[in-house]
């Protein structure tokens, strides 16, 4: 049974290594799933805010690791 | 301009084949590491029947998981899916930039062969059926596997017909590798490991990002075609960063020279 923990944690692995990065991601995409439909109904910007937030936590994620290793 | 439906469609199947092929190709030779290992130190029999089993065991996954998702509303699954595959293309989008940045290390498909075969060399002789051996490549199929299998489905969950092209991208990965295995005998150190999981991360972030609107009900300007400006728009963004954290980097390394 040891190899089905292995795998289950390889499997979470998958998705989070950094548990700030994986939640802001899945924070920011509740708010967009929540929110654009009802204040941003067929807009066009209602992507670029989804891919905004996205590329956002992206850049803090990276920088943030940067400066932590320095 | 005018693009019509068709090659719409032709260019997310081949953006999907290429993606699933990349994506495939890199957790393949992590997992052709270690049976080549195993394989050389513990013997090909049971190395090879585990690696099969492991397979085996995959096939079944994907054969019961498959027709269930074709069941679900396609907007849920594009939400979940989208939501896990930008969990994991974002994931190893970070990793790339950091790993290209000089921040964290590399992988080392050579060293990591060497590893595993001196810890299965320590392990003692095993006779006739190597349990060892079998578990092994056994467990580095299913886990490395796993990873190929989630790939399939998150890419070919967005539309009729890419499950396939997703397949036939990680079939074609998987033969690619075993080829090259049974002809080089060693592990595959020259694969650009980092640059294919850049360029994946890349790929996977953009349908990620669009799936997950697609499923929310946000309207995309040009609808499919918002998936390649996606791609530009975190490979530019991935590209700038590299430098600026590689600069951080070399700073951190002469201020410790110096100190």
């Amino acid at each position: 049974m040891r190899w089905i923990q292995s795998v289950a944690r390889e499997v979470v692995g998958l998705f989070v290594d950094d548990g700030s990065f994986a939640g802001a991601i899945l924070a920011w995409i509740m708010v967009c799933i929540t929110l654009l439909p009802r204040v941003a109904a067929g807009a066009r910007w209602a992507g670029l805010a989804l891919f905004a937030g996205l590329a956002a936590i992206l850049i803090e994620s990276v920088l943030r690791f940067s400066r932590r290793t320095k | 301009m005018v693009i019509g439906l068709g090659q719409l469609e032709a260019t997310r199947m081949r953006t999907t084949l290429v993606a699933a092929f990349l994506a495939s190709l890199v957790e393949c030779v992590e997992a052709l590491t270690v049976v080549l290992a195993v394989g050389s130190v513990r013997g090909w029999p049971s190395a090879l029947a585990g690696a099969a089993a492991g397979l085996g065991v995959l096939a079944a996954i994907v054969a019961a998981v498959g027709p269930a998702l074709t069941r679900i509303p396609l907007h849920l699954v594009q939400l979940v899916i989208g939501a896990m595959i930008l969990l994991f293309g974002l994931r190893w989008l970070r990793k790339a930039i950091l790993r290209a940045a000089g921040l964290i290390a590399l992988h080392n498909e050579a060293a990591a062969f060497a590893k595993e075969a001196a810890e299965l060399r320590g392990a003692g002789v095993a006779r006739g059926w190597d349990k060892l051996a079998f578990a092994a490549t056994f467990h580095i199929t299913i886990l490395e596997g796993t990873e190929v299998v989630f790939i399939v489905i998150a890419l070919g969950a967005g539309g009729s017909g890419l499950m396939l092209t997703a397949s036939l991208g990680a079939v074609a990965a998987l033969l690619a590798i075993v080829a090259l295995g049974f002809a080089l005998h060693r592990p595959l150190a020259r694969v650009p490991e980092n640059t294919l999981k850049f360029v994946v991360g890349v790929l996977l972030s953009a349908f990620g990002t669009f799936w997950v609107g697609e499923g929310a009900g946000i309207a995309w300007p040009r609808d499919d075609l918002a998936i390649p400006v996606l791609m530009t728009a975190y490979l530019a963004i991935a590209l700038c960063l590299v430098p600026i954290c590689r600069r951080g980097a070399r700073a951190v390394s002469t201020e410790k020279v110096e100190g």
